[in-house]
């Protein structure tokens, strides 16, 4: 049975959605894990939640960053487990370097939440994969720090390795540098996405259009593990 | 600032059969205050109709409690920060939301969701400066709540918003929290002899002095440090803390630290143990040097929780806040007798019965009927013909436009809760986790209660009644809050007392309990009262997720019309904004028919016949159905005269803001006339007209028999209605 590991820092707060989500939906084993645990043992993914770790002091993300159980995240991401962070959770992959660019103050400078339109650009991540390329999707933002910025030769990278996930559709909602809204590392198993796929993932909680495209990116991680029944 | 009377001062010596001493003073003066003894109010709220939830004081809760079935209960506060958002309104509706957060926790409940109600000055009136200051006010107002709400992870799921001249350089700041437990895991609030006394959370600083004292006299000097300062980080990991301290029984009574501090926070805790308590402030963690005792304990420094605990458990608790890396300080345990004894570096400063403190003598104040009401405004009223064009201005004004510029700032969603998000229904739905869910809405309405404050106040219930109604949930209770100016102006606690009387009368009819309340006075700004502005909200609890009432319109809809519109428009956002006229009879409230119009749009809804349902409040059938066309993007075309009125006019019948009406739109208008008739209620309900097909066809029509009244393309509307508010806090020219 595989066992997938949500990070909490002080300050996280979507730890509980996201766990809800993957054991109570999903039906994956799931574990909370505390920020200063120094081993991790046994998890076949890894899930950095949204929030305010720290409460966003000197800028989102930048301490938890520095906390004890990041070392592990990193490791582990080196040999290829699946990890994903979901808006504070991509702050916290930028700020430990496990992903390049910045997360800066949206556009607007206000915090912005909302159900957006995004495009997948890449669905060939352990993510991404039960998607198909160019597939538009559906999910909420929930972010006052969002917008995407790398210099240009970054960017151009990530264009040209395939590493921008999604992209947001008609509307730039945070002012991302083309309209970035996910992107992964080199390997494609480090994702970090400003939307919100756990509040995705049930009909109920989706607005009329009935979405929930969010499920499908926890579907994918499954899938990635070998559940095949998964679909 | 913070002194008695001197009628106060003799009875508390009468009481001591002593002088009090320094402390004793600053302790008693804290919890006399109006803020926090509702000595003004206290005889009129206590007979408000509570049924069978537990609130106030005497529960031993700072929140309203009330079961929900299936062992699940739920916690509600309303309160208000409205001086010290008037001034720093940053920090000011931070710290407002902070302190409603921390009544829910008090009674081990997790907050689940927080609203607010706000209220401002003109936005778009004559005066730029107060237009100026309003949008200075509403934009660190929203970021405030915003930064903090966001931040603490509770979603922040609705509100109301208004703005009127009497609110001019001054705003009021309500925030409601809900609360949701298990029943058994609320804190029991009993305490044995020996239990040690934890505060916990944040040091205790300079800050929030005399808070309490500031909020109870007129606003007339900034006093900015009597405005609290906020720390939304601290507040999410003490909840956290808190919450797994409550989940493993370690705390046997708990208590927030608001209004007066640790003064107001002991000598209430003292009096509803009925235990002494034996406290030493040189244990108190301070956050700067040299604070003198008196400052240590009517500090209102924020994200503070006492504890009682039993001395078994203290290193259980103490290994939680370890791992959260919060602060706290064991200042004192509790002892026999009723007296609060508080010492200083071991000299005793304060030796004092907890009821004398907490039992403030109660004021008789007087009251009449206001001059103002007596002035017969009969200007006649014009005939416009450009009934398209009043449409679209009142979709732009600032009572009406749409909120999304404010609610998009704040997480809605986090919690994975919110069923029905800010602007989809009249209510905002979120789900209990066991297929039924919990529907809340707010409503005020200061313009109506400023004419009429009976009915007024009637008006407010009946419309947020009637939104929780639209969601398809069932009213299980209601909160309120009383804002006035003082006191001590009769003809200020005449509209009070009005308003108590409204609340009084609506729930004893609709045996509705009042879960929850706060009464503040004394706003005003210069010495000039704010119009009356209670504030009330509704909850309901709905049982079945896949019947939710949205407020939107479908295509293939046909449009009905329950209720009855009246020639009742003064108040109206017609006459008032459009006519610049306060001519006119307010809208009465009919309690019959608003209960048989309740109970027939829930029977509609429950029987699955129902697509989108509105209730008409603001700017009437045209608005309301504008409304549901802009958010289902589908136009329509109605016959307004079909609605069954007793209206002079045809645009009174388009703009009256008549109570107890609900715009329906159904696609099964057959079993909604079978609904209605078995009802064998008399509901005025009418066919006025249908949805178009949106894909050939996006105009709304408005007619009065055969004539047009109004015609638009629909993105006319959504513009108009969409995006007002931006342009009116953007626009620098006015």
């Amino acid at each position: 049975m595989k066992k997938i590991g949500v990070i909490v820092f002080p300050g996280t707060n979507c730890d509980r959605d996201v766990f809800h989500v993957l054991s109570e939906v999903m039906h994956v084993e799931t574990e909370y894990i505390w920020h200063n645990r120094q081993t991790l043992n046994g998890f076949s993914g890894l899930v950095l939640p949204g929030g305010f770790s720290y409460g966003d002091r000197l800028r989102a993300g930048v301490i938890a960053a520095h906390s004890p159980v990041i070392h592990e995240v990193k490791s582990m991401a080196k040999d290829g487990v699946p990890v994903l962070g979901i808006c504070n959770g991509f702050q916290i992959l930028i700020e430990s370097g496990l992903l390049p660019g910045a997360l800066v103050k949206n556009e607007r400078l206000s915090f912005v939440c909302k159900w957006v339109d995004a495009k997948v650009k890449n669905a060939t991540t352990p993510f991404t994969r039960l998607f198909q390329k160019n597939q538009k999707i559906r999910m909420p933002i929930a972010h006052g720090e969002g917008r995407y910025v790398a210099d240009s030769p970054t960017i151009k990278e990530l264009r040209q390795k395939d590493q921008i996930v999604l992209s947001f559709l008609d509307e730039n909602p945070n002012g991302s540098i083309e309209s970035i809204a996910a992107i992964c590392n080199l390997e494609g198993n480090v994702v970090g996405m400003m939307p919100h796929p756990e509040r995705a993932s049930e009909r109920v909680l989706s607005p009329v259009v009935n979405s929930i495209d969010g499920s499908i990116i926890f579907r994918s991680l499954m899938h990635y593990l070998g559940d095949t029944h998964t679909r | 600032m913070s002194a008695l009377t001197t009628a106060e001062f003799s009875h508390l010596k009468k009481s001591l059969n002593r002088h009090p001493t320094e402390t004793e003073l600053q302790m008693v003066a804290a919890e006399w205050s109006e803020h926090c003894s509702y000595k003004s109010s206290k005889k009129y709220i206590s007979r408000l109709p509570v049924l069978g939830a537990r609130i106030g004081m005497d529960s031993g809760f700072d929140a309203g409690l009330i079961e929900l079935g299936d062992d699940l209960i739920l916690t509600v506060r309303i309160e208000s920060h409205n001086h010290p958002s008037a001034i720093e309104p940053y920090g000011g509706a931070a710290t407002g939301v902070g302190g409603v957060v921390r009544d829910i926790l008090s009674a081990g409940t997790r907050p689940i969701a927080l609203m607010n109600g706000l209220r401002f000055g003109d936005i778009n009136g004559h005066e730029p400066k107060v237009n100026q200051h309003t949008r200075w006010l509403l934009r660190n107002v929203v970021r405030g709540i915003s930064d903090y709400g966001n931040c603490i992870g509770v979603p922040t799921i609705g509100g109301e918003l208004e703005f009127d001249g009497s609110f001019n350089n001054y705003c009021l700041v309500d925030v409601v929290c809900i609360g949701l437990s298990k029943t058994n895991k609320i804190i029991a609030n009993l305490a044995d002899i020996g239990d040690l006394i934890f505060l916990v959370g944040g040091a205790t600083g300079r800050d929030g002095i005399h808070g309490a004292a500031f909020a109870s006299v007129g606003l007339v000097h900034e006093n900015r440090s009597a405005v609290q300062i906020p720390d939304p980080f601290l507040k999410k990991i003490l909840i956290e803390a808190i919450l797994e301290a409550s989940e493993d029984r370690y705390i046997k009574a708990m208590k927030d630290l608001g209004g007066g501090g640790l003064a107001c926070c002991l000598s209430e805790t003292s009096h509803n143990l009925g235990k002494g308590l034996d406290v030493d402030l040189s244990c108190v963690r301070l956050r700067e040097k040299g604070m003198s005792p008196s400052e240590i304990l009517i500090s209102e420094s924020q994200e503070r929780m006492l504890l009682i605990v039993g001395k078994d458990d203290r290193e259980s608790l103490e290994k939680i806040f370890a791992k959260y890396e919060i602060g706290y300080s064991i200042i004192g345990k509790v002892c026999s007798g009723h007296e609060i004894k508080i010492r200083y570096n071991s000299e005793v400063i304060a030796d004092i019965p907890a009821h004398i403190v907490t039992c403030a003598p109660l004021l008789n104040r007087k009251s009449s009927r206001p001059s103002y009401l007596k002035r017969k405004h009969a200007t006649r009223i014009a005939s416009p013909k450009n009934l398209g064009s009043i449409l679209l201005d009142l979709l732009r004004r600032p009572n009406i436009c749409k909120r999304s510029w404010i609610y998009e700032q704040y997480d809605s969603e986090v919690g994975l809760r919110t069923v029905l998000k800010p602007g989809e229904g009249d209510s905002s739905i979120l789900r209990l986790g066991n297929g039924k869910y919990v529907a809340m809405s707010m409503d005020g309405n200061s313009r109506r209660c400023y004419f009429d404050p009976y009915q007024g106040t009637l008006g407010c219930i009946s419309e947020a009644v009637r939104n929780v109604i639209c969601s398809g949930a069932s009213p299980v209770g209601i909160i309120d809050h009383l804002q006035f100016g003082s006191p001590e102006n009769p003809e200020v606690f005449w509209t009070f007392q009005q308003a108590v009387s409204a609340i009084k009368d609506y729930c004893d009819f609709f045996t509705l309990p009042v879960i929850g309340g706060k009464v503040s006075f004394y706003n005003e700004r210069n010495g000039l009262p704010i119009k009356p502005s209670p504030v009330i909200g509704a909850i309901g609890l709905g049982r079945n997720l896949e019947k939710v009432g949205r407020a939107r319109l479908d295509p293939r809809c046909s449009i009905f019309l329950i209720g009855q519109t009246k020639e009742e428009l003064g108040g109206s956002e017609y006459y008032l904004s459009y006519h610049r006229s306060d001519s006119g009879n307010i809208p009465k409230l009919d309690l019959a028919e608003d209960k048989r119009n309740a109970s027939a749009v829930s029977n509609s809804i429950s029987s699955g016949v129902v697509n989108g349902v509105h209730d008409c409040s603001k700017g009437g059938i045209a608005v309301a159905l504008a409304e549901l066309a802009i958010n289902g993007n589908t136009g329509f075309d109605i016959d307004i005269s079909l609605a069954s009125n007793t209206c002079n006019r045809i645009d009174s019948l388009m703009f009256s803001e008549s109570n107890s009406r609900y715009v329906v739109a159904t696609e099964k208008p057959k079993e909604l006339i079978e609904i209605l008739r078995d009802s064998r209620s008399q509901v005025h309900c009418n066919k006025i007209g249908y949805a178009v097909d949106s894909s050939s066809n996006d105009t709304v029509q408005y007619r009065g028999g055969q004539q047009i009244l109004a015609k638009f393309e629909l993105n006319k509307l959504r513009l108009a209605y969409n995006n007002s508010l931006e342009s009116m806090l953007n626009d620098v020219s006015k």
